[in-house]
């Protein structure tokens, strides 16, 4: 069963989301990945403000290709999430509800969802042409310098993507290869 | 001496870039077909449905098959009897990538310098170029793209010739089992064992491009993969690293002569998007 959910994210709507639940996102959700998240925390630390308000919303790490003429967007799936595992606190302290990404978190950004009251969704990497039909509109809003690497402003509809860790400690990755290991290295 | 003009070999570098990363090679979607029947988990199966959906998207719209469109790894086979006229065949390579990147709406994801400012280059170039001279007057070219989220996971080790097959497996297995989800399984594992530091990490990587399924010739080699392949896939990773029974589709080993004090092993984690095109003038 999937369940529907829109954005921005409430307790609420966290508080039912556990590990391996199919959701399908509706709404406005915003892009980052290295470049943009390394200079947003470096603004944070000089003191200064965001460009994007994160309370209650869903950063979508993701560099999409450049859309052909009549396109949206590109080709336009997740990248490897813990390589921004680093920079997470400082925006789940200014509210950041949700992370979409592929692959596994490091076990601090796991504690830090349970603190912060965030949740972490896997989309399928590498399918990229099917996820870029769910974007509906892409608009750059800041760090426009930085090419793919820019912070975009994406209305998404039925985004497909898996509950990968909840508040309550659920790991999908974790819990999914003990089903299936038959060996253990 | 046979001549080979400049822009010849630029709009066939720029074909081959396009096409690798549209339209991923035919073995490799029969590989996800039969990983399809063979995979026992059911979130497994929808993810290789959706791979294959995405192959054919891909291939019918003309679209990148991934976002990550790659660092532009390049393969040349020079025939010692080809003369290169009207400009420099590395030249040549980097200007097909550009026009490949820019005309076929692929993605710019080279940075330099890599460490401190990490600039965008702005059309993918340079290239990572590997240079053969072969007999004869022919020029073959290989485009393998390569994404980041699966070359971040591969390794190498310098193992001690006492560790031996042991040593070896155990590193092979450790290397999938950190690269699992972040890598997006299923994978093309590239195993080079043999040579030296840098030899053994180009064995891995040329090893990506053999036909998935096909098992060496060398019937050294061809035990260990099919070793490997049984073992790979004990380790539970599955589709997208939700869990399943098909981690890899295949392993391809590359052997060298080597030191009598060394055991080189390198590991090159290929991701779904196994791309490559190649083309001979």
């Amino acid at each position: 069963m999937e369940k529907r959910i829109s954005t921005p994210l409430t307790d609420e709507v966290i508080e039912d989301l556990r590990a391996g639940d199919k959701v399908l996102i509706t709404g406005y959700i915003y892009t980052a990945r290295d470049a943009a998240h390394k200079r947003m925390v470096e603004a944070l630390e000089r003191g200064e403000p965001l460009p994007i308000d994160v309370k209650g919303q869903v950063i979508y790490y993701v560099g999409p290709t450049p859309p052909k003429p009549g396109q949206v967007i590109g080709s336009a799936g997740p990248t490897t999430s813990i390589r921004m595992d680093k920079y997470v606190e400082a925006l789940l302290r200014l509210g950041l509800k949700g992370m979409i990404g592929k692959g596994y978190r490091s076990p601090q950004v796991k504690e830090l969802l349970k603190k912060y009251k965030a949740v972490y969704f896997a989309a399928v990497g590498g399918v990229a042409v099917l996820l870029s039909k769910c974007i509906k509109s892409s608009e750059v809003i800041a760090y426009e310098d930085l090419g793919t690497e820019a912070i975009r402003r994406l209305y998404v509809e039925d985004f497909p993507v898996i509950v990968a860790n909840d508040i309550y400690g659920g790991d999908i990755f974790e819990e999914g290869r003990r089903r299936f290991a038959k060996i253990e290295l | 001496m046979r001549e080979v003009l400049y822009e010849d070999i630029v709009e066939a570098v720029k074909r081959i870039a396009i096409k690798a990363n549209y339209e991923l090679p035919e073995d490799v979607e029969l590989a996800y077909q039969t990983a399809l029947r063979r995979e026992e988990s059911e979130l497994g199966r929808e993810v290789l449905q959706q791979i294959l959906l995405n192959i054919r998207a891909a291939r019918e719209e003309q679209m990148a098959y991934c976002q990550d469109t790659g660092v532009a790894v390049v393969f040349v086979e020079l025939g010692q009897e080809v003369h290169v006229v009207g400009g420099s065949l590395e030249d040549a390579i980097n200007e097909g990538v550009r026009r490949a990147y820019k005309e076929g709406f692929l993605r710019a994801s080279m940075v330099y310098d890599p460490v401190f400012e990490r600039k965008n280059t702005g059309d993918n170039t340079p290239a990572v170029i590997h240079y053969k001279v072969v007999p004869g007057d022919r020029l073959k070219i290989t485009f393998a793209p390569k994404g980041a989220g699966s070359e971040n996971t591969s390794r190498l080790a310098m193992l001690k010739p006492a560790d031996g097959w042991e040593g070896v497996k155990r590193f092979v297995l450790e290397t999938v089992k950190l690269a699992g989800p972040n890598a997006c399984p299923p994978f093309t594992v590239g195993v080079g064992i043999g040579g030296t530091f840098e030899y053994c990490a180009l064995l891995a990587k040329k090893a990506l491009l053999r036909p998935v399924g096909e098992r060496s010739k060398d019937p050294v080699a061809r035990r260990i993969e099919e070793e490997l392949i049984e073992e790979v896939n004990k380790i539970g990773w599955g589709p997208m690293g939700f869990g399943g029974t098909v981690t890899a589709v295949d392993v391809k080993v590359e052997l060298y002569p080597c030191h009598i004090a060394s055991l080189p092993v390198a590991v090159n984690i290929q991701c779904h998007a196994s791309r490559h095109a190649e083309i001979e003038l």
